[in-house]
C-alpha cells in the first residue's frame, strides 16, 4: 500500500487519545516547526505544493503569501464538510483530532498568527467532544497556549460549532456565522479573506484536512510530499466514495497515480459497483460538480486531469450511481439539497433553486410536461449563463452556479430519461 | 433575572470571554441555551441579546438561519435520517417513511409523548453507512428499519442515555477554563510578533 | 473637505460612450448621473450596497471575457468597459425579474404600491415568460404587524434587505432582522421586543414592492390619484424636504425627498403627523381644528364671525395700549412671524413678545455663536453634544449625526440621562442637573471644579476615562469642530446651558453651533423679532429703530419681557404686566416647563387671545379664539435650526374659515385702525429681505432656483445648490438627489450680503450662573421631551396618539431600594411646587441622584403635561423627594 499521510493512525481504534497520539509521533512536527523561522515553515509548504482540500483546490502556500503582514490576523479551520456525500474531514475530526490541532498550530506558527478558530460543523458532536478534548490536552501538554514549548510563540484556539447550514463552508459565509451572523455569503471583492476576514481583518481559511497534513509535510519535508502525486496534484488525497459500490468508505490515495476506476474497482478499495451491475454515472467531486460517465472512468485522480474533464475533483467525494438509477430522481434530489441550503440572498438561487426542485419533481412524481425539460435548462441558463464549465454566475457564490450542475449532466445525458418520464407520467423505477 | 441558570450563565460568560467579539458567541450560546431548555425560548433569545449586545430580533434573525436551532419545542430525541444522494441510493426515503408510520408523525413533527422529533435530514457526513440516521447529533449507524425500531424502543425505555443526551446537549467536553490566554496578552504578543515578523521581512528583501 | 476640493474624477467607457465617475462611486450611480438606469431594487444611495437582489448585473470586460457584476457593488475603474445593453444583461436581468415574479402574489390591483412599483413597471416592460411558473406560490398569513405603524405582507417580500439594513445601518435598531433561510426568508421583529423605531416609515418609503405598507396610508388612495407638493416638513426644526401629497384635499401621505439636510429619510411624527391637519383617511374622528373664530359669551366659546372675533380682539388691545404681551409664533411661516412683529412691535408698540415658552434658548445667544450647518456634521473632526435627546426633539438630525458617528467622527456628549445620542458617543459624560457647567470647564481643563462634583453625596457622576478621552478627541482650538447645543433639561433654568455654551465658545473659538431649538421655525420666529430686545433681522431694538423708522409706525425702546416675565407679571400684579395676552399658535397651559406659573398668569390677563390652529388647553380658556392654517396649508417660508429658509407649500386647501397667520395680523391691524402696508405673502417676504439684515438677498427667485432644501441665511454664507428634479411617486426614495452633484450651478450671489449674528450679542448671556448645593435626601430633577407627546400633532393624529406613553419617573434602583418598594410603584415627588404621584422605574442608567421625567405626559391623576406642575421657573434647579403614597 502506498503512503499514508493523514490516516497513519488508521490502524488504532484509540487514535484520538492524546496517549495514543504520542505514542506515534504528535506534536514532533510542531516541534520542528517551533525551530524553524516561520518563513521557513512556509518554504516547505509551498515546496510541498499542497493543494487546498476545500473544494476549491488553491494552493496553501499561495494562500498564506496573500496574507497582508498585520499583527491582527486570524486563522479558521473550515471544518464545516457539508457537501453531499463528502464525509472525509469527518473522519480526520473524530479519527485524529491531535493530527488537526497540530496543523493547526503549525500553520498558526508559520503566519504568526495568535488566535485561531476550528469551525466545525454543529452535527459532528462526537467530533466536536474529541476536538475540545485534543486542545484542552494540548494546552496541557504545553502545545498551547502561552509560550509553546518554550519557543516564545502563543496561540489561543477555539472551536466553534456550526449549527447546520451547508452554505457556512463557504469561507465567507463561515466568517460570518463565526462572527455571530447569518451565514450569508459575503460579496466579492474582496476575492479572498486574506484581504478582509473575520472582523474585518486579514485572515486565513483552510481546510481541515489541508492543515492535517502539515505535520507530515514539516516532518518529512515538502519535498517529500511533492514527490507524490504528480504535476499541480501533490501527495495523498482523501477520497470519500459513497453510492453504488461493495465497499463505501474514505481511502487515502497518492493523487493522480490512480483512476476513478481504480478507487472503485479495486478490492483493498471500493470493492467494485454493488452487485456487479454496470456504472451509469458518477459524481466526480461533490454535487456542485458536473457528472462523469463510464467513458471517463479511467480518468486520474487529480485536480488538473478532471478539470480538464470539464468537471472538477472538489472535496474528494464520489458518488456512483449503478445502471439501475433514475436520473431524474438523482437529479431531483440534489436540487432539492440546493433549493433547502440556499442562503437566499440571491434572487437567481433563491427562487430558482426552488423552482428548479419543484419542476423536477413533478417530473419524478407526475405531472411533467414537455417543454419542462428545456425550461429546466433555460432557468439553469439563467443562473450560470452560458452553462459553461467552470460556471459563469449570476449571484454572489458559487452556491448558484452549483445548482446547474447535475441538471445539466442529467439532461445532456439522459434527455430521453426525462422525456420517458413525461410520457410515463412519473419515474417507472420507483425508488 | 436571569433566564439561564446561575451554571449555565457563567458557561455563557466563559463562552463569551474566549471571543475577541461577543457576537461571535450567539450560536454557542444557542447551543448552550438548547441545552438547557431543548429548544431557544424567547426569554433565552433575550438574554444572548443582552450578552452578545445585540437585539433580540437580530439573535432570533440569526438563530432561525439554523436548522439545529428550534425556536419551537422539540422531542427529547431528534431522530435525522438523511435522504440526500448517497442515502437516497441506499434506501433513505424508504427509512424515512418508515419511521413516519413508526412514530405515527410526520417529518417535521413531535411524537405526541414529546419523545420524538423527525426530521428529514441533508447530508450528515457519514455516507458510506447509509442510510444514516443521527439522534441528537449522534451518528447511531442504524441503516435498517428493525434497527430503528429497536434504538427508538430502547430510547423509548430510557436507554443509551450516556451515549445519547437529550436533545439540546451538543457536547459534554468544555474547553478547560484557564487555559486561555489573555487578551491583552494575546494583542501584545500579536503586536509583536507583526513587528517581529515585518522586520524579517525587510531583511529578507 | 480634501475630497471634494480635490476631486478624482474616473473615465470608463459605459455602452460605448465615455463616461465620468467620482472615485468611490457606485456604477449604479455613475450610470445614472449619466442618462443611464440600471434596475434595481436593493441598492439605496444612502445605504452601504449589498449587491443581493441581482438585478442590476451588467457586462464587465476583464482579462478573461466578461463577466456579470452588480453595478451597485462595483465602482468604476480607469478605463473600465461597461455594457448595460447586451444580450447576456437583458437575459440575466430577465431572468432575475421572473424569478422575482415567481413567487410574487402579482396581486398589482389591490396593493398600495400598485402604480408606482418598480417590479410592476419592470414586469410590464417584461413580455413572455411570465407564465413559466405553474407551481403553487409561496403562501403567507394577511399582513403582519412589525411596528405600530407598518404592516409587512410577506407573500410581496423580495427580500432585498433595505429595510433591515435601514433599522441596523441607518436607525441603528435592528428590531427588525431576516429569519429563515432560503426561499423562507422574512423579515421578522422579537416577538416580545417590537421595533419601536422613531422612524420605521422610512421602511415603506424605501420597500421597493408593496410588502411594506403603512397603516395611515394603507388603501387611502392610488398614486395616479394623488397631488404632490414639494415642501417642507414642519414636525421640528431640522425642516426635511418632503413630498406632500393629497387626494381630493386630503393629505394622504408625506414622503421623504432626499437633499442634504435630511437625506430622504422622516420621522414617524414628521411622515404620519399630516393626520392632524386633514384628519386619518379612515378614522370617524376628526382632527380637533379649530374651524371658525370664536368668542367667549356668557362665560362659553361661541362661533362668531370673523369681524365680530377681530372687533373684539380690537377693543381689548385699544384698551391695553401698549400692555400687551404676545407669546409664540414659532410654528408660524416666516411671513407670518414678520407680520406679527410689525404688528406688536411696529403698531401696538410693546417688546414684549416671545415665540419661546422658557424652553428655548436666550435670542442673543441664537444669534450671538458662530453658526455651524448640517451638512458640516459630514466633514467634522469632532461633535460635541449637551442636548435633549436628539432621536426624540430632531430626530432626523440625529439619524445625520449617526452618519457622522459611523464614518469614525468623534461624538462627545456631556448628558443628564444616556439618549440615542450615548448609543453613538465616543465619550459620553454624565452629569447631575445644575452640572452641566461645570463639567465644561472640565473639559476645557479647569480642574477646580472636579472637588465640587465629587463631593456630591451619590459621588462623581461620569468616570474620569471619559473626560480624558473626551478632552483628547475634542480639537486644539476648535477646528472642525461642531457644537449641538439644546436644552437638556426643562426643569433647570436655561441659563445654565447658555452660559455653558458661552464658556465653549471662548474655550474653543473656532468650534461652530447648532442651537438645537425644537418647534419647527422656532429659528425664523427668532431672526424676525418674536424676542424681546430684537427686531427683525437679528438686530437690536437700538440698532434697529433707525433702520425700520422709515416703514414702521414705532419701534418699542425699551426691551420687554419674555413669556415668563409676561405670566409672572400678571400673575403677582406686578408694574408693567400686560392686561392682554396674545397666543400666537402657542399653549401655556401644556408647554410651559412652570405650568402653575402658565395657569396664574393667564387667569390674571384682562383677555386671551389666542391664534391657534387646533384645540388646546389654551383655547378652551381663552376670550378669542382666531383659526389659523397650520402644516401643508400654508404658503411662505420657514427656517430650520441651521437657518435654513426653505419654502412651504400648500397641499390643500384650510378647513372652515381658517385664515393665515399674516392674514389674521392684517385684518387685525386694519381693525386697530392700523395698517401693516402689505397685501400679499410676497410683500411680506419682500420687505423682510429689504430691511431684515439677515434675509437680504434672500429672494422668491433665489429661493426658487436654488434645491428644495432652500438657503442658508446670510445669503452667501453657505453654497447654494441648484434646482433638483423631484420625482418621489416614480420610485419613492430610489431617485435621489446626490448631495454635491457633478456640475452644480452657484446661483448668483448678491453683493455685500452681510455676516451673521456678532459675537459681541453674547455679552448678554451670564459667565455663570451660581446653582445651589445638592440636598443629600432629594433627588435632582431632569425633564426632557419626548417624540409623542401630548401636543396637537400627537393627540390628533389617531395613528401616533397609541403611542404617548403614560408619566413615570425613572430613578436609579438605589433610590427605590432606599424607599423600600419596588419597579412600578407609584410614588409620590414632592417638589418646592407641587407633589406628583406617578409609577417610579427603576433604571440602572440613571444617574444616582437624579429623577428623569418626561415632558408633557399625563399621569393618572394629572391629565396634560404632568412633570410640568412640578417645576418653579424661577428655581435654578428642580429637587423632589420621592415618598411612598
Ligand atoms: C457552497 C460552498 C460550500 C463549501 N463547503 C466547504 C466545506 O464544507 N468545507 C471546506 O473545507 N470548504 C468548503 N468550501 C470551500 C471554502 O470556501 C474554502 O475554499 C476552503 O475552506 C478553503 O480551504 P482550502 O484552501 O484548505 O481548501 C465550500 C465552498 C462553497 C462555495
Ligand atoms: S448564490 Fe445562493 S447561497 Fe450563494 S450567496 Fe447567493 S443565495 Fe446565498
Ligand atoms: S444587486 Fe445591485 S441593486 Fe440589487
Amino acid at each position: 500500500m502506498s503512503t499514508t499521510i493523514v490516516t497513519a493512525r488508521r490502524a488504532f481504534d484509540d487514535s484520538f487519545t492524546i496517549e495514543r497520539a504520542l505514542a506515534t509521533g504528535a506534536y514532533e512536527g510542531l516541534k520542528k516547526a517551533l525551530s524553524m523561522t516561520p518563513e521557513a515553515v512556509c518554504a516547505e509548504v509551498d515546496a510541498a505544493s499542497l493543494l487546498g482540500r476545500g473544494g476549491a483546490g488553491f494552493p496553501a502556500g499561495r494562500k498564506w503569501s496573500m496574507l497582508r503582514k498585520n499583527p491582527t490576523t486570524y486563522l479558521v479551520i473550515n471544518g464545516d464538510e457539508s457537501e453531499p456525500a463528502t464525509f472525509k474531514d469527518h473522519y480526520l475530526i473524530e479519527r485524529d483530532p491531535h493530527q488537526l490541532v497540530e496543523g493547526v498550530i503549525i500553520a498558526a506558527y508559520a503566519l504568526q498568527v495568535t488566535q485561531a478558530f476550528i469551525f466545525i460543523r454543529g452535527e459532528f458532536a462526537l467530533g466536536l467532544e474529541r476536538v475540545t478534548q485534543a486542545i484542552n490536552e494540548a494546552y496541557a501538554h504545553g502545545a498551547l497556549g502561552r509560550n509553546i514549548f518554550g519557543s516564545g510563540f502563543s496561540l489561543d484556539l477555539v472551536v466553534h460549532p456550526g449549527a447546520g447550514a451547508y452554505i457556512c463552508g463557504e469561507e465567507t459565509a463561515l466568517l460570518e456565522s463565526l462572527e455571530g451572523k447569518r451565514g450569508f455569503p459575503r460579496i466579492k471583492p474582496p476575492f479572498f479573506p486574506a484581504a478582509i476576514g473575520l472582523y474585518g481583518e486579514p485572515t486565513v481559511v483552510n481546510n481541515v484536512e489541508t492543515v492535517s497534513n502539515l505535520p507530515w509535510i514539516v516532518s518529512n519535508g515538502g519535498a517529500a510530499f511533492a514527490a507524490l502525486g504528480e504535476g499541480r496534484s501533490t501527495g495523498t488525497r482523501l477520497f470519500a466514495l459513497s453510492g453504488d459500490v461493495e465497499r463505501p468508505g474514505v481511502f487515502e490515495v497518492e493523487m493522480v497515480k490512480s483512476t476513478f476506476r481504480d478507487l472503485i474497482e479495486r478490492p483493498e478499495l471500493g470493492g467494485g459497483v454493488r452487485g456487479g451491475k454496470a456504472v451509469k454515472a458518477i459524481i466526480p467531486g461533490g454535487v456542485s460538480a458536473p457528472w462523469f460517465f463510464p467513458e471517463d472512468l479511467d480518468t486520474p485522480l487529480g485536480q488538473d486531469e478532471v478539470a480538464a474533464k470539464n468537471s472538477m475533483l472538489g472535496s474528494g467525494s464520489i458518488v456512483v450511481m449503478d445502471e439501475t438509477r433514475c436520473m431524474v430522481r438523482a437529479a431531483w434530489r440534489i436540487t432539492k439539497f440546493f433549493s433547502r441550503e440556499s442562503c437566499g440572498q440571491c434572487t437567481p438561487c433563491r427562487e430558482g433553486s426552488g423552482w428548479l426542485e419543484r419542476v423536477l419533481y413533478r417530473l419524478e412524481h407526475g405531472g411533467g410536461r414537455m417543454e419542462d425539460v428545456d425550461l429546466l435548462l433555460d432557468l439553469c441558463d439563467n443562473i450560470a449563463p452560458g452553462l459553461t464549465w467552470p460556471p459563469q454566475q449570476t449571484t454572489i457564490c458559487v452556491l448558484g452556479p452549483s445548482i446547474p450542475s447535475s441538471i445539466h449532466s442529467a439532461i445532456s445525458r439522459f434527455r430521453e430519461e426525462f422525456i420517458a418520464h413525461v410520457h410515463d407520467g412519473g419515474c417507472r423505477h420507483g425508488r | 433575572m436571569s433566564h439561564f441558570s446561575p451554571a449555565l450563565r457563567a458557561k455563557a460568560e466563559a463562552t463569551v470571554a474566549l471571543y475577541p467579539k461577543k457576537r461571535s458567541a450567539l450560536i454557542p450560546l444557542c447551543h448552550l441555551a438548547q441545552g438547557q431548555d431543548g429548544y431557544l425560548t424567547e426569554a433565552a433569545m433575550v438574554e444572548i441579546g443582552e450578552l452578545c449586545e445585540v437585539t433580540a430580533a437580530e439573535v432570533r434573525g440569526t438563530a432561525t438561519f439554523y436548522d439545529m436551532l428550534h425556536t419551537d419545542p422539540v422531542g427529547k430525541y431528534v431522530v435525522g435520517i438523511c435522504t440526500n444522494i448517497a442515502c437516497m441510493l441506499a434506501g433513505g426515503d424508504d427509512l424515512l417513511e418508515h419511521a413516519e408510520q413508526r412514530l405515527g408523525c410526520a417529518v417535521g413533527g413531535t411524537t405526541t409523548d414529546g419523545l420524538f422529533t423527525l426530521e428529514e435530514t441533508e447530508c450528515l457526513a457519514d455516507c458510506d453507512i447509509a442510510p444514516c440516521v443521527q439522534v441528537n447529533h449522534r451518528f447511531v449507524r442504524t441503516t435498517t428499519p428493525e434497527a430503528l425500531d429497536a434504538l427508538l424502543d430502547e430510547l423509548a425505555a430510557g436507554g443509551r442515555v450516556d451515549e445519547i443526551p437529550s436533545h439540546g446537549t451538543l457536547i459534554r467536553v468544555e474547553r478547560t477554563v484557564g487555559l486561555q490566554v489573555p487578551k491583552d496578552v494575546i494583542a501584545e504578543e500579536r503586536a509583536a510578533a507583526g513587528a517581529a515578523q515585518a522586520a524579517r521581512m525587510e531583511g529578507s528583501k | 473637505m480634501a475630497d471634494d476640493a480635490t476631486p478624482v474624477t474616473i473615465r470608463f467607457t459605459l455602452d460605448g460612450r465615455e463616461v465620468e465617475a467620482n472615485k468611490g462611486e457606485m456604477l449604479i450611480a455613475a450610470a445614472e448621473r449619466s442618462g443611464t438606469y440600471i434596475p434595481r431594487f436593493c441598492y439605496h444611495p444612502r445605504m452601504e450596497p449589498v449587491g443581493v437582489c441581482r438585478m442590476c448585473l451588467v457586462e464587465v470586460e476583464g482579462p478573461r471575457g466578461t463577466t456579470l457584476m452588480p453595478s451597485c457593488y462595483i465602482a468604476p475603474s480607469d478605463g473600465m468597459v461597461v455594457r448595460t445593453d447586451s444580450e447576456k444583461v437583458k437575459k440575466a436581468q430577465d431572468g432575475v425579474l421572473e424569478f422575482l415574479l415567481a413567487n410574487h402574489p402579482l396581486d398589482c390591483p389591490v396593493c398600495d404600491k400598485g402604480g408606482e412599483c418598480p417590479l410592476q413597471d419592470q414586469t410590464l416592460a417584461y413580455g413572455p415568460g411570465e407564465s413559466r411558473f405553474i407551481e403553487e406560490k409561496r403562501h403567507f398569513e394577511k399582513p403582519v404587524p412589525i411596528s405600530d405603524l407598518v404592516l409587512l405582507d410577506r407573500e410581496r417580500c423580495i427580500q432585498c434587505s433595505r429595510c433591515t439594513r435601514f433599522a441596523a445601518e441607518v436607525a441603528g435598531e435592528a428590531q427588525i432582522a431576516f429569519s429563515g433561510r432560503g426561499d423562507l426568508v422574512e423579515v421578522a421583529p422579537f416577538p416580545t421586543e417590537p421595533f419601536t423605531s422613531h422612524f420605521s416609515g422610512n421602511t415603506v418609503q424605501i420597500c421597493p414592492v408593496g410588502a411594506l405598507t403603512a397603516k395611515p396610508y394603507r388603501f387611502a388612495a392610488r398614486p395616479w390619484d394623488l397631488d404632490q407638493a414639494e415642501s417642507t416638513c414642519t414636525g421640528c426644526s431640522v425642516g426635511c424636504r418632503v413630498a406632500v401629497q393629497s387626494s381630493q384635499d386630503r393629505l394622504t401621505r408625506v414622503l421623504g425627498v432626499d437633499g442634504e439636510v435630511s437625506h430622504g429619510w422622516l420621522c414617524d411624527k414628521g411622515r404620519f403627523g399630516f393626520e392632524a391637519v386633514t384628519g386619518a383617511h379612515d378614522a370617524d374622528s376628526e382632527p380637533g381644528r379649530v374651524t371658525t373664530p370664536m368668542l367667549k359669551k356668557n362665560g362659553e366659546l361661541v362661533p362668531v364671525t370673523w369681524s365680530e372675533a377681530l372687533s373684539a380682539a380690537a377693543a381689548a388691545l385699544s384698551t391695553a395700549g401698549s400692555a400687551v404681551g404676545v407669546i409664540g409664533g414659532a410654528q408660524f411661516t416666516n411671513e407670518g412671524a414678520y407680520a406679527w412683529v410689525k404688528l406688536a412691535k411696529g403698531i401696538i408698540g410693546t417688546d414684549s413678545v416671545d415665540a419661546q415658552l422658557d424652553d428655548g434658548l436666550p435670542a442673543s445667544l441664537v444669534f450671538g455663536l458662530p453658526a455651524a450647518t448640517i451638512l458640516d456634521l459630514d466633514t467634522a473632526n469632532a461633535v460635541l453634544t449637551i442636548t435633549g435627546d436628539l432621536s426624540e426633539e430632531l430626530p432626523v438630525l440625529f439619524l445625520r449625526l449617526r452618519e457622522a458617528a459611523h464614518r469614525g467622527t468623534p461624538i462627545v456628549q456631556i448628558h443628564q440621562h444616556p439618549d440615542s445620542v450615548t448609543s453613538i458617543a465616543h465619550s459620553a459624560l454624565a452629569v447631575r442637573s445644575g452640572d452641566t457647567d461645570a463639567v465644561v470647564r472640565m473639559l476645557c481643563g479647569d480642574d477646580v471644579q472636579a472637588a465640587q462634583l465629587r463631593n456630591h453625596p451619590e459621588g462623581l457622576s461620569f468616570d474620569p476615562a471619559a473626560l480624558e478621552a473626551a478632552k483628547a478627541a475634542l480639537p486644539h482650538g476648535g477646528k472642525g469642530l461642531v457644537v449641538i447645543v439644546g436644552r437638556e433639561n426643562l426643569a433647570e433654568d436655561g441659563t445654565l446651558t447658555a452660559a455653558a455654551a458661552k464658556r465653549i465658545a471662548g474655550a474653543f473659538p473656532e468650534a461652530t453651533f447648532l442651537v438645537g431649538l425644537r418647534r419647527a421655525n422656532v429659528r425664523g420666529a427668532l431672526d424676525l423679532g418674536l424676542t424681546p430686545g430684537f427686531l427683525p433681522g437679528r438686530v437690536t431694538l437700538a440698532e434697529g429703530q433707525s433702520r425700520y423708522a422709515g416703514t414702521w409706525a414705532t419701534t418699542p425702546s425699551a426691551t420687554g419681557l419674555s413669556t415668563v416675565e409676561q405670566l409672572r407679571a400678571l400673575a403677582t400684579g406686578a408694574a408693567g404686566a400686560p392686561s392682554v395676552l396674545v397666543l400666537l399658535g402657542s399653549d401655556p397651559l401644556t408647554d410651559l416647563p412652570d405650568g402653575a406659573l402658565a395657569a396664574a398668569g393667564l387667569a390674571k390677563a384682562t383677555t386671551t387671545i389666542v391664534v391657534s390652529g387646533h384645540h388646546t388647553a389654551t383655547t378652551a380658556q381663552a376670550d378669542i379664539v382666531l383659526p389659523v392654517t397650520v402644516a401643508n396649508e400654508r404658503t411662505g417660508t420657514t427656517t430650520n435650526v441651521e437657518g435654513r429658509v426653505s419654502v412651504l407649500a400648500p397641499a390643500v386647501a384650510a378647513p372652515g374659515q381658517a385664515w393665515s397667520d399674516w392674514t389674521i395680523a392684517t385684518a387685525l391691524a386694519d381693525a386697530l385702525g392700523a395698517d401693516l402696508g402689505l397685501e400679499t405673502v410676497d410683500a411680506f417676504a419682500a420687505e423682510i429681505a429689504a430691511l431684515a439684515p439677515s434675509h437680504r438677498g434672500l429672494s422668491a427667485q433665489l429661493l426658487a432656483g436654488a434645491s428644495g432644501d432652500g438657503i442658508i441665511i446670510p445669503v452667501g454664507s453657505s453654497p447654494i445648490h441648484g434646482a433638483q428634479p423631484l420625482d418621489p411617486t416614480a420610485f419613492p426614495g430610489v431617485k435621489a438627489v446626490p448631495a454635491r452633484p457633478l456640475g452644480t450651478e452657484q446661483a448668483s450671489l448678491p453683493e455685500g450680503a452681510p455676516a451673521s449674528g456678532g459675537a459681541a450679542l453674547l455679552a448678554a448671556i451670564p459667565e455663570a450662573v451660581s446653582v445651589p448645593g445638592p440636598d443629600g435626601y432629594a433627588l435632582r430633577l431632569t425633564v426632557q421631551r419626548r417624540l409623542y407627546d401630548g401636543g396637537a400633532t400627537v393627540t390628533n393624529s389617531p395613528s401616533l396618539a397609541p403611542l404617548v406613553d403614560g408619566a413615570t419617573v425613572k430613578v436609579h434602583p438605589s433610590a427605590l431600594d432606599r424607599l423600600g418598594v419596588a419597579s412600578g410603584t407609584v410614588v409620590r415627588l414632592r417638589s418646592a411646587a407641587a407633589h406628583l404621584d406617578l409609577p417610579a422605574i427603576s433604571d440602572k442608567t440613571v444617574i444616582k441622584g437624579t429623577a428623569v421625567l418626561s415632558f408633557n405626559h399625563a399621569t393618572a391623576d394629572h391629565a396634560g403635561n404632568a412633570a410640568a406642575s412640578l417645576i418653579d421657573a424661577s428655581a435654578v434647579v428642580t429637587d423632589v423627594r420621592m415618598e411612598t403614597r
